[in-house]
């Protein structure tokens, strides 16, 4: 298959990893940011291909997981009001909040259903007039675009039964908080390629110049990440920090910017609260204040909810590559994709759900 | 795992899910993956327990005058009631004939059950009844007899169809989840993933440019042709349904108590199906197959065995994906296209599409 297949060959991959053998001289820590991407490194067995030298730590880049607690509540409680149409993209939905899941709500009588793009939560709200759709909008920059259009739409429209419940997040903030905490220990990362596919990689030039790390932008095929590993350990290896783009053939330095263009009229930077780590200033999108009537947060009135974390669970030291998944007292005993105590475990993209499915038998888990 | 738990009904016969755990019943209870597996060992197999059931098998072999008889039923529920390749009715058909052939059986007759929902179009109903009864002389199973339910409108999806048959498993041939043993080898007559991707394709809210076709298929005939040739060195056969190739061959490595290690380059996929698990972020090893057969086959009888698969046009793109194993018992193993490894574990509910 054209666009797949180059980039998963074991020849290709081979070569790369004896490349990363003679250029790697002694322990590094590299994170890769996205949470695809710690997919890709574990489906495909990358892990354990790199020789010793090399630690990958997973990064906070998984929507899923870095949704807070209390946002999950807020859905909750808005999923069950009968007049309510609760869109939400697949794997949000087993997220468990403080006491239930949406998926639970379901199957409870609330009307929740899986969509593939915001837009179509757009025409659910045409279809129909009667019922309230709210489309629960998480996600990075990647997908700020589709969310910001189909806000956008709706006013062009003149719905006034569609609204999102928005917990946008953005990639520099949270790097700065990783590179700024105490405990740090990574030495370079891998930035994720769709993110940098609409912001570009501008924006983390002053991030590499100020902690002098090198950052290189990595796709999400097997070959991108080898290959974007092998790139960072060089830059480590001579000393050398700056942006290095492995993923050219997506990404540009200046990013989408008319899908930036149309964020910026519908989205502004705000403060923004992260599942397992707590609040990172400036560090989300929330609507402007033009669109408060796209805010189903206002709409419902839901904006006071809060909740506390399970005092177990270990999300932020994992999502800001403190800790392993394996090393959590509950992983895969109290901790299960079947019983999740946090998101990471929820998601497919989550590190813990990743180590639990992938990597349980290679001794890494008793589970 | 265990797959025979002994009950503790010391307390009382109370629900062994706790309740707390789940209140009601997911989607996901009947996905496939583990929480259905979580059902059938917690819930049913207790209840029920007797020997036949416990083989966990596609269908019963019970043994009458000496005959050894295959005996299944099968639910579809499938929306929409027609898709491309294929439509409820002749699934339904297909299903349990699928079920039967995977006892080793020659398919004898089929029995159905109707659930209507009121307001169903007369004209649909047709249709289906039409192409049950086109797929059922295809197959040569003569469907012998029925039931017909009509419940209120908004309590059904259109309609509902059960179908339960019983064949007759030809002397020489065990066929058992249980027979799987280190060495053999595990192949499969086609690409996987066609039938799951094909209904997802005509849901609500996703628009390909390409028609991709369900795999529906009888498989009956194709595994006559290998036990024709392979016999008993045939030990296991398994159409991998819902839940795809991953969850039957976890099944199959925790009965036998053996591992799988499975190669990705070698696993038949389309393009536009590995292309739409790409688009979506599915793993086709989960996404259900209805025309697809798991033969696990004593090394020596393999290449015959393929041999019978690809003279079959069912079988033209068949393929040796795997070997069992004796390490790592109860787990399946995949070697990725770039030379990785990785565990295939059962899925805890049903794939949900990534975000990003």
């Amino acid at each position: 298959m054209r666009f797949v297949d180059e980039y998963r060959n074991e020849a290709g991959a081979q070569k790369f990893v004896q490349a990363i053998r003679r250029v790697a001289t002694r322990p590094w820590t590299i994170m890769e940011i996205c949470g695809g991407q710690t997919h890709t490194l574990i489906k495909s067995g990358i892990d354990e291909l790199l020789p010793p030298e090399i630690t990958l730590v997973h990064g906070p880049g998984c929507p899923v997981c870095v949704t807070p607690l209390e946002l999950i509540d807020r859905a909750i409680a808005i999923a069950r009001r009968p007049e309510v149409i609760f869109t939400s993209f697949g794997d949000m939905l087993r997220v468990p909040g403080s006491g239930t899941d949406l998926l639970s709500v379901k199957a409870q009588g609330g009307d929740v259903r899986m969509v593939y793009s915001p837009l179509d939560a757009v025409k659910l709200a045409q279809k129909f007039p009667e019922r309230q759709v709210v489309f629960f909008a998480v996600g990075f920059e990647t997908t700020a675009p589709g969310n910001a259009m189909a806000v956008w739409q709706a006013r062009q429209l003149g719905l006034t039964n569609f609204s999102i419940l928005c917990s946008h997040v953005l990639v520099p903030p949270a790097m700065e908080a990783i590179l700024g905490s105490s405990g740090n220990r990574v030495q370079g990362f891998l930035a994720a390629g769709h993110v940098c596919t609409v912001m570009g990689y501008w924006e983390y030039e002053p991030i590499a110049e100020k902690y002098r790390v090198p950052i290189v932008v990595t796709g999400f095929e097997p070959l991108d990440l080898l290959q974007g590993i092998y790139m960072t350990l060089q830059a480590l290896e001579e000393g050398r920090w700056g942006v290095e783009n492995q993923y050219s053939r997506s990404v540009k330095r200046e990013g989408n910017v008319s899908a930036q263009q149309l964020v910026q009229k519908v989205f502004q930077v705000c403060d923004r609260q992260w599942r397992g780590i707590g609040p990172i200033p400036q560090s989300g999108y929330g609507l402007r204040p033009e669109f408060a009537a796209f805010d189903a947060a206002l709409r419902f009135n839901v904006a006071g909810l809060t909740a506390q974390e399970s005092p177990l669970c270990i999300a932020g030291a994992i999502l800001q590559g403190l800790k392993k998944p394996h090393e959590c007292s509950a992983f895969g005993t109290l901790c299960t994709p079947e019983h999740p105590l946090g998101a990471p475990m929820v998601s497919s993209e989550g590190a813990c759900a990743a180590y639990y499915q992938y990597a349980r038998a290679r001794g890494k888990v008793s589970g | 795992m265990n797959l025979n738990p002994t009950p503790d009904f010391s307390a009382g016969l109370q629900c062994p899910i706790p309740i707390s755990d789940y209140p009601n019943v997911l989607l996901a209870h009947g996905g496939g993956g583990r929480l259905t597996q979580m059902l059938i060992e917690r819930m049913f197999l207790p209840s029920f327990a007797n020997p036949a059931l416990e083989m966990l098998h596609d269908g019963a072999v019970l043994e009458v005058n000496g005959t050894r008889l295959a005996f299944s039923t099968d639910s579809f529920v499938v929306s929409p009631l027609f898709f491309p390749g294929g439509d409820i009715g002749s699934l339904a058909v297909h299903g349990t004939v699928n079920d039967l052939a995977m006892c080793g059986a020659r398919p004898l007759s089929l029995a159905t059950g109707f659930i209507l929902e009121e307001g169903l179009p007369m004209e649909d109903l047709w249709r289906v009844v039409r192409s049950m009864q086109q797929a059922a002389r295809a197959v040569g199973v003569p469907i012998v007899t029925g039931d017909t339910k009509v419940v209120d409108r908004g309590k059904g999806d259109g309609v509902f169809i059960n179908t339960t048959g019983i064949g007759i498993i030809p002397e020489g041939i065990f066929v058992s989840p249980r027979r799987a043993r280190a060495g053999d080898l595990v192949l499969i007559n086609g690409a996987i993933a066609g039938h799951g991707i094909a209904i997802m394709s005509v849901r609500e809210g996703l628009e390909f440019e390409t028609e991709l076709a369900s795999d529906s298929a009888p498989l009956h005939d194709l595994v006559a042709r290998v036990l024709d040739v392979a016999g008993e060195q045939v030990h296991v056969l398994r159409d991998p349904t819902r839940g795809g190739l991953a969850s039957s061959l976890n099944e199959i490595a925790a009965q036998a108590g053996v591992g799988i290690r499975l190669e990705e380059a070698r696993i038949p996929i389309g393009d536009e199906v590995r292309g739409a698990c790409e688009i979506l972020g599915l793993d086709p090893l989960y996404v259900a197959n209805e025309g697809k057969c798991l033969v696990i086959v004593a090394r020596e009888a393999a290449e015959a065995a393929l041999s019978a698969l690809r003279a079959h046009p069912l079988g033209a793109e068949a393929a040796i994906i795997g070997e069992v194993v004796s390490e790592h018992p109860g787990q399946v193993f995949l070697r990725s296209r770039i030379g990785g490894l990785r565990v295939v574990d059962m899925l805890s509910g049903e794939q949900l599409p990534r975000i990003c």
